[in-house]
């Protein structure tokens, strides 16, 4: 069975009762950007020293190999791991620490908490909560986060199950609807709260063959909307269709930073061409 | 065969009997939250980030899960107030110190079955509870909690009924409950059998009650949308359709 397409816009000022936060005017230079990024579990040094920027509205593609730090480099961009060295930075102003006493210390969780709420993420498992219908799940971060009244987040999560193509289905629990079904309910989620950008995490890797299609026409209509985003995929096509820049990563490393042609047509690294010759 | 029926008939029904089952309903009810509490409390430090709260937990599970029950029992009882006087007060009576050590006793081991329901709950729920922006009080209370009840429901009802049962333990330190009022009344009528069944039939009594409370709180974690509806929403469902 397949789900209705989206239905009228997934960024849109009337669902929020409020602006749309990814396409406020912003500062100039990079929306989401990663200086030199380093992170170590135990003995095995995951990232390297990942430098990168994203422009507002742009869409960046993140390929590579499984291991390569791709995943560690995206949670630590939401703040859900602490780098061991380096910066994360949102419009400009560093987040995941604060000055204390002339030094950067981290910041405790619940103020993490604060600033995560700014990022959305999509993983992917999808990571649903089982113990609530696909509106409740919509919901949680509107009255648990955001403060909105049960009435104003059933409304604003109603909207944009509807607009994801799922208005049939809110009362149903995540382990009765299909892979599909639950990944849409899962970017509705991060939708409702209004993000200044998103993050995917192989947010197709786990769905059947038939339903990896309608997931990525919600990320493309995200993208045409204005949406900021990092995503780490295995959909070569996606990544020429709709990325404004393509990274490979290996080994912990950024070793090639281009726009989708220059990088499909003439990579320059030979790690990437053997890369896009295995996944093709 | 010598089994007098109006002799366990008025057994059953007596005063002092049904006194002593109050007893035990309460100071099963009383240590089994008391415990769980305190239970759930030892499994979150298990998982502290600090060597020493997780020592503190380990050693403390290590202890009571480890001496025998009937002995906590005494040593609350009959030790606890000659290593310290402040418990030779009059307060300090068989019930409060049953409830101590029953609830000490049940902490140890409801704590691992709360670190197991924990270890259970996969990482991901934790990890998007995080990412929306969630406090950690929210992601746990939201989020956590309502998953780590389910998974505990089972094996927390098997304590439940455990502790309805060893609270006759509590008859050794005088404390009349149901098997103390038992072997009071045996004393005085020398008639086991029929006393000894009336006890029984009402620890059987007890467990299938709270089986059932067990059944209906179950089906409220049931989560799907065609879920076996409870008697009283079925009841709402034929209103509806009329």
């Amino acid at each position: 069975m397949s789900d209705p397409p989206t239905h009228g816009h997934l960024l849109d000022e009337s669902v929020f009762g409020e602006p749309v936060a990814a396409a406020q005017a912003a500062p100039a230079g990079f929306l989401l950007e990663a200086l030199d990024l380093h992170k170590r579990y135990g003995h095995s040094e995951v990232l390297r020293g990942v430098s990168f920027g994203v422009n507002r509205g742009d869409v960046k593609a993140v390929l590579g190999p499984s291991g390569s730090g791709k995943s560690t480099m995206l949670r630590c961009l939401a703040l859900l791991e602490p780098v061991d060295q380096g910066e994360v930075r949102l419009e400009g102003r560093r987040i995941g620490v604060r000055e204390s006493r002339g030094r950067l210390v981290p910041l405790s969780e619940a103020a993490l908490a604060r600033e995560r709420s700014d990022i959305g993420m999509v993983f992917q498992r999808f990571n649903l909560f089982p113990h609530l219908t696909a509106l409740g799940n919509v919901m949680m971060g509107l009255t648990e986060v955001r403060g909105r009244s049960q009435a104003q987040a059933r409304e604003i999560a109603r909207n944009m199950l509807a607009r994801v193509g799922l208005a049939e289905r809110e009362t149903f629990y995540p382990s009765e609807l299909s892979g599909g079904q639950q990944q849409r309910v899962a970017i509705a989620r991060a939708l409702v709260m209004n993000p200044k950008a998103m993050l995917f995490d192989e947010p197709t890797s786990a769905l059947d063959p038939e339903l990896v299609g309608g997931i990525l026409s919600i990320m493309e209509e995200l993208a045409r909307e204005g949406m900021t985003m990092v995503v780490v995929t295995h959909e070569v096509g996606f990544a020429k269709r709709v990325a404004d820049r393509v990274i490979m990563m290996d080994g912990g490393l950024i070793i090639e930073d281009a726009p989708p042609a220059e990088f499909f047509e003439h990579p320059k690294q030979e790690r990437t061409r053997k890369f896009l010759e295995a996944v093709h | 065969m010598d089994f007098r029926p109006s002799v366990f008939f008025e057994a059953l029904t007596s005063p002092a009997f049904i006194a002593g089952v109050e007893l035990t309903i309460a100071l099963t009810v009383i240590s089994m939250a008391a415990g769980l509490v305190l239970g759930l409390v030892l499994a979150l430090m298990r998982g502290s980030s600090v060597a020493a709260v997780r020592g503190v937990a380990w050693g403390y599970i290590w202890i009571f899960r480890a001496i025998p029950t009937l002995v906590q029992l005494l040593f609350v009882w009959d030790a606890l107030p000659q290593l310290i006087p402040t418990f030779r007060g009059e307060w300090f009576s068989p019930f409060l110190a049953a409830a101590i050590a029953l609830s000490m006793n049940e902490a140890a081991y409801a704590s691992e079955i709360f670190r197991g329901g924990l270890l259970s709950i996969d990482e991901g729920q934790r990890l998007a509870a995080r990412a929306l922006g969630m406090s950690p009080r929210k992601v746990f209370g939201k989020v956590i909690l309502p998953q780590l009840i389910r998974v505990t429901i089972p094996p927390l009802s098997n304590d439940f009924i455990t502790m309805l049962k060893i609270t006759s333990l509590a008859s050794v330190i005088s404390l009349q409950e149901l098997l103390a009022r038992t072997q009071s009344l045996i004393a005085s009528t020398f008639r086991f059998v029929e006393y000894y069944s009336a006890a029984a039939i009402y620890y059987l009594v007890l467990v299938s009650i709270f089986m059932v409370i067990q059944a209906q709180f179950e089906r409220r974690f049931v989560w799907s949308s065609q879920a076996p509806a409870g008697r009283l929403s079925r009841v709402r469902q034929l209103a509806a359709l009329r």
